[in-house]
C-alpha cells in the first residue's frame, strides 16, 4: 500500500471506510450473523439490528424508517428507482425527463425504458452544469409519469436546482421526483420532505461505508415494482437475504457523513478553494467544475494532454485523481458531463477530476497544485 | 432584531383555583425536561403565565418542542425593546416578517402604563399603523376582525410587542392526575390509549404479559418500542413485563375454549391490579374499544371487570377503530403495531370465543383452580424496564449502541 505520503484526491470513486464502521461490520457478522427472517431469537437479533439501522438512517434523513429500504448501492437504487417506479405507473404514460449528465445507471436505465416503449426526454445543461427550469416546464406532458436527476453531478460538482425543481413538479400530482444523492448526501444538504421528493437514491461507500451498501427513500405512499423477484424482504421492494451487517455499517457511516457535516465542511471549502484558486493561475487549465458547486468536486481540463497520461503522471508523485467517472474511465470516452456543459471535445477528452473527502486537508491541497504546476510542464515540454 | 422571550399561557389549569400551584409547578418541570438542551433558555413563571427567555436560543425551534408539551394552551413569541419610536417601529416590521401564516389584515392595540411615554396610545397605534403599511405588502387594516392583531405594551422598563397566538397541545401537565398502569399488548390501540391517558395528566407504567415460547422475542421487542414511542413524550417510561406462559396454559387446561379469552382477560387485570397496588397507582388504562371484537363486547367487559373495583380506564371506548388507526398513524405507533408477530392476545385466541361470556359462568370454571399462587409469582417475576424517549433505547441495548 502507499505510504504516508500519498494523497487521495479521487473520493467521487469511492472512499476509504471508515476504522470504525469495518468494526461495526465484523462484530454484526460475527455474532448476529442471524437471518433477520429466521423466528428464533439469533433471527430476532438481527432483525433488531436491521431496524435500529434503518431507523438511524430515517433519523438522519428526517423521514419515516418505513420509508427507508436498503440496497446494494447506487446502481441498484437508480435502477430500482427509475424502473421501479416506470413500470408501477405505466398505467399513467409512459414519458420519462431526465438530464443529459446523469450517472451511468440512470442514463442506461432509461436507455431500457426507451426500448421497452417509454419515451425519454433528456434537459441540456448550461456551462455551470445546471438544467434550465424553463426547459423543465416545457418538458412535462400529460404522459410524464417521473422525473429523474442528480443532486451532485459526480463528475464537475454541478448542482442541480433540486428545490425549485420539485416546487414546479409540485403542481403534477402523476409525475413522481427521484433524486439520485449518490454524490450530494453527507456534502449538500437536502430537505427530501421539504422539497417534495419521492425517491431518492444513497450508497455507502461514497461516505466512508462500505461498498455493496446503500440505500433507497420512497416516500409513504408511492408505488414502486421491485427489480428482484424472491422472498419478499424489505417489504417487497427488494428481496434477497437482508445485509445486515452492511446496513448497519451504513448507518453508521451516514451518522457520521452527518456529523461531519456539521463541524468539518468549511475545511472541505477551503481545501476545495485552494485547488480552484490555485488551477486559475496554471497555463493551460481550464476548470469545468462550477464555482458554485459542491465543495468537494472540481474538474478541469487540459487541452492537449490525454487524461490517462496525465492520471498515471500524477500517480508517479502519489497524487490520486481519476479523469471522468470512474465507471466510464476505463473506456477512455470523453467526458459526457464536460461535452453537455461547454460542446468542446477537446477540453471533453483531457478532463482531470479532483474529488475530496472530509479526511482531506489543506495542505495536501497545496501540495496537490504545486505537483499539477510540475506535471504539466513536464508533459508539455515531452509532447511536444 | 430577534424574539427574545415566549409567553406560554395555561389551558385548564388557568380554572383550577387550589392546586394551581402544583399543576404550574407539573408544566415547569416538563418544560424544563423538554427544553433541556436550549442552555440558555431561562423560564420563569407566575399564576396566569410562563415565560421562555430565549438568551440567544433559536424561537422557532424552542416553540416547536414546546407545541408537544400537554397544558400548554397557546404560545406567543415575543419582543422587549427599548423605549425608542424607531426601535418600536423596526420590531413591529420584523413581528410581521416572521409571522407562521400570511395575513392580510391586521390591528394595533397599545397598552401604556407608564404614562411618561412621550406618545399616548392613540398616537402610538397610530404610527405604528403607519409604518407597517408603509413597510409591508398586501396588508390593509380592520380593528373589527383582524387577521392579527399586534399587541403593544408600554411600561416603566421596556416596551413589549407579541401578537401571533400559536395552538399549543392543550390537555393537562402530564403527572398532575397522578399515576395509572397501562395494559400495553402490542397492537393498535394501547399506545394510542396510553397518548390520551397522557394528554389528561396522567404519569404512566406499562404492563406487558410475555408467554415465551407462545409469543416469540420480537413481539417482546415491538413492545418496549411502543413503551419507547410514549416516552417521547414523558421523557422515560417504566414497562412491567409479566412472564404469563404458566398461568396461560392452565388456562387452556382448565377453562373450555369459548371462555379461555374472557378468562385470561381477567387473570391479566387480577395481575396488573397487583402491580398496580405495588406501583401505586390509582386506574388501569386498557385500548378498548366498545364492540370491536369479542373481548370488547360490554357483556365481555362486566364479566371482566368483575375481579376488580380498581377504576378501568377506557379512553377509546367510543372511538370508532379507523379514526383510532388514524391517531396511532400520528403518533408513529402504527408501524409498529403493525409488525407481524403474535403477541399475547392473539395466540391462544379460540375459534370462537363467547361474546357474550356470563359472569357466573366464568367464575364457575375458575374455581376449581388456584391461580393466586400463579399470580403472586408472576407479579415477583415480572420485569421491569425503564426506557427512555429522546436518546435511543437504554436497557438491554446499550451494549449496541457503539455499533451505530
Amino acid at each position: 500500500m502507499e505510504g504516508e505520503t500519498m494523497i487521495y484526491f479521487d473520493n467521487s470513486a469511492t472512499t476509504k471506510p471508515y476504522p470504525e464502521v469495518i468494526d461495526s461490520f465484523i462484530t454484526v457478522s460475527t455474532e448476529y450473523f442471524g437471518n433477520p427472517s429466521s423466528i428464533h431469537g439469533i433471527g430476532a437479533r438481527a432483525e433488531n439490528l436491521l431496524l435500529q439501522a434503518r431507523k438511524q438512517i430515517a433519523e438522519l434523513l428526517e423521514v419515516k424508517s418505513s420509508e427507508i429500504y436498503f440496497t446494494s448501492g447506487g446502481t441498484e437504487g437508480n435502477n430500482l428507482a427509475i424502473k421501479g417506479a416506470a413500470h408501477a405507473n405505466s398505467g399513467k404514460g409512459k414519458h420519462i425527463i431526465t438530464t443529459a449528465i446523469e450517472h451511468a445507471s440512470v442514463m442506461d436505465a432509461c436507455m431500457y425504458l426507451q426500448d421497452t416503449g417509454y419515451e425519454i426526454t433528456y434537459l441540456p445543461v448550461n456551462e455551470t452544469g445546471k438544467i434550465n427550469l424553463d426547459d423543465l416546464k416545457k418538458a412535462i406532458r400529460k404522459d410524464t409519469i417521473l422525473v429523474s436527476a442528480m443532486h451532485v453531478n459526480n463528475e464537475t460538482g454541478a448542482i442541480q436546482p433540486i428545490e425549485k425543481m420539485g416546487e414546479i413538479l409540485s403542481g403534477f400530482h402523476n409525475i413522481l421526483f427521484h433524486v439520485d444523492h449518490v454524490q450530494g448526501v453527507g456534502k449538500v444538504p437536502l430537505d427530501l420532505k421539504r422539497t417534495g421528493v419521492d425517491l431518492c437514491t444513497i450508497s455507502g461507500h461514497k461516505f466512508h461505508g462500505l461498498k455493496g451498501t446503500g440505500a433507497i427513500y420512497i416516500r409513504e405512499g408511492v408505488k414502486v415494482s421491485p427489480l428482484f423477484s424472491g422472498g419478499s424482504q424489505e417489504s417487497k421492494i427488494r428481496s434477497g437475504t437482508e445485509n445486515v451487517a452492511g446496513a448497519v455499517a451504513l448507518a453508521k457511516a451516514l451518522r457520521i457523513a452527518m456529523e461531519k457535516l456539521q463541524t468539518d465542511i468549511d475545511k472541505l471549502r477551503t481545501i476545495r478553494e485552494i485547488i480552484w484558486n490555485g488551477l486559475q493561475h496554471i497555463e493551460g487549465v481550464e476548470v469545468n467544475s462550477p464555482n458554485d458547486g459542491a465543495p468537494h468536486i472540481v474538474n478541469f481540463s487540459i487541452p492537449g494532454v490525454k487524461s490517462e497520461v496525465f492520471v498515471h503522471s500524477l500517480e508517479e508523485e502519489d497524487l490520486f485523481v481519476s479523469t471522468t467517472s470512474a465507471c466510464s474511465s476505463k473506456k477512455k470516452s470523453p467526458s459526457k458531463t464536460v461535452m453537455a456543459m461547454f460542446a468542446d471535445l477537446v477540453r471533453a477528452e483531457s478532463v482531470i477530476r479532483i474529488s475530496l473527502s472530509y479526511q482531506n486537508e489543506p495542505e495536501e491541497a497545496e501540495m496537490a497544485i504545486e505537483l499539477i504546476r510540475e506535471t504539466i510542464n513536464k508533459l508539455q515540454k515531452v509532447m511536444r | 432584531m430577534k424574539f427574545d422571550h415566549i409567553i406560554i399561557r395555561y389551558g385548564e389549569i388557568s380554572t383550577k383555583k387550589r392546586n394551581r400551584k402544583g399543576f404550574v409547578d407539573k408544566l415547569k418541570a416538563n418544560i424544563r425536561w423538554v427544553l433541556e438542551e436550549f442552555s440558555n433558555a431561562k423560564l420563569s413563571a407566575n399564576r396566569e403565565r410562563m415565560y421562555i427567555l430565549l438568551y440567544g436560543e433559536d424561537p422557532q425551534d424552542i416553540i416547536e418542542r414546546l407545541k408537544g408539551v400537554f397544558g400548554i394552551q397557546s404560545l406567543s413569541p415575543a419582543l422587549k425593546v427599548g423605549k425608542d419610536i424607531e426601535e418600536i417601529k423596526s420590531a413591529a416590521v420584523y413581528y410581521f416578517e416572521q409571522l407562521s401564516e400570511k395575513v392580510s389584515t391586521f390591528k394595533i392595540t397599545t397598552k401604556r402604563s407608564d404614562k411618561d411615554f412621550p406618545y399616548n396610545t392613540d398616537e402610538l397605534n397610530h404610527i405604528l399603523g403607519g409604518h407597517l403599511l408603509e413597510n409591508t405588502e398586501g396588508i390593509t387594516v380592520d380593528v373589527k376582525k383582524p387577521d392579527f392583531n399586534l399587541r403593544v405594551e408600554v411600561r416603566r422598563e421596556a416596551i413589549y410587542l407579541t401578537g401571533e397566538v400559536i395552538p399549543g397541545a392543550g390537555g393537562l401537565p402530564l403527572g398532575s392526575s397522578g399515576k395509572a398502569m397501562l395494559m400495553l399488548s402490542g397492537g393498535i390501540d394501547s399506545p394510542v390509549a396510553g397518548f390520551l391517558s397522557m394528554k389528561r395528566g396522567l404519569e404512566i407504567e406499562c404492563i406487558h404479559f410475555y408467554s415465551p415460547p407462545f409469543t416469540s422475542e420480537r413481539s417482546r421487542q415491538k413492545t418496549v418500542d411502543l413503551a419507547e414511542k410514549l416516552a417521547e413524550v414523558s421523557g422515560s417510561m417504566k414497562l412491567h413485563i409479566v412472564p404469563f406462559t404458566e398461568i396461560q396454559l392452565l388456562i387452556q387446561k382448565q377453562i373450555p375454549e369459548n371462555y379461555t379469552m374472557t378468562s385470561t382477560r381477567r387473570l391479566m387485570l387480577r395481575i396488573a391490579d397487583k402491580i398496580r397496588e405495588r406501583q401505586e397507582a390509582m386506574a388501569i388504562i386498557t385500548g378498548e374499544s366498545l364492540g370491536q371484537v369479542a373481548s370488547q363486547t360490554l357483556s365481555s367487559m362486566y364479566a371482566i371487570n368483575e375481579v376488580t373495583n380498581t377504576p378501568i380506564l377506557r379512553p377509546l371506548i367510543t372511538i370508532d377503530k379507523t379514526d383510532i388507526i388514524g391517531m396511532a398513524r400520528d403518533l408513529n405507533t402504527l408501524e409498529i403495531s403493525n409488525r407481524p408477530y403474535e403477541d399475547c392476545c392473539t395466540v391462544f385466541t379460540p375459534a370462537s370465543p363467547k361474546t357474550k361470556p356470563r359472569r357466573e359462568k366464568v367464575a364457575f370454571y375458575e374455581s376449581f383452580v388456584d391461580f393466586d399462587a400463579l399470580i403472586d409469582e408472576a407479579v415477583q417475576k415480572t420485569e421491569i424496564l425503564t426506557v427512555s424517549g429522546v436518546k435511543g433505547r437504554k436497557s438491554d441495548l446499550e451494549e449496541l449502541e457503539n455499533l451505530f
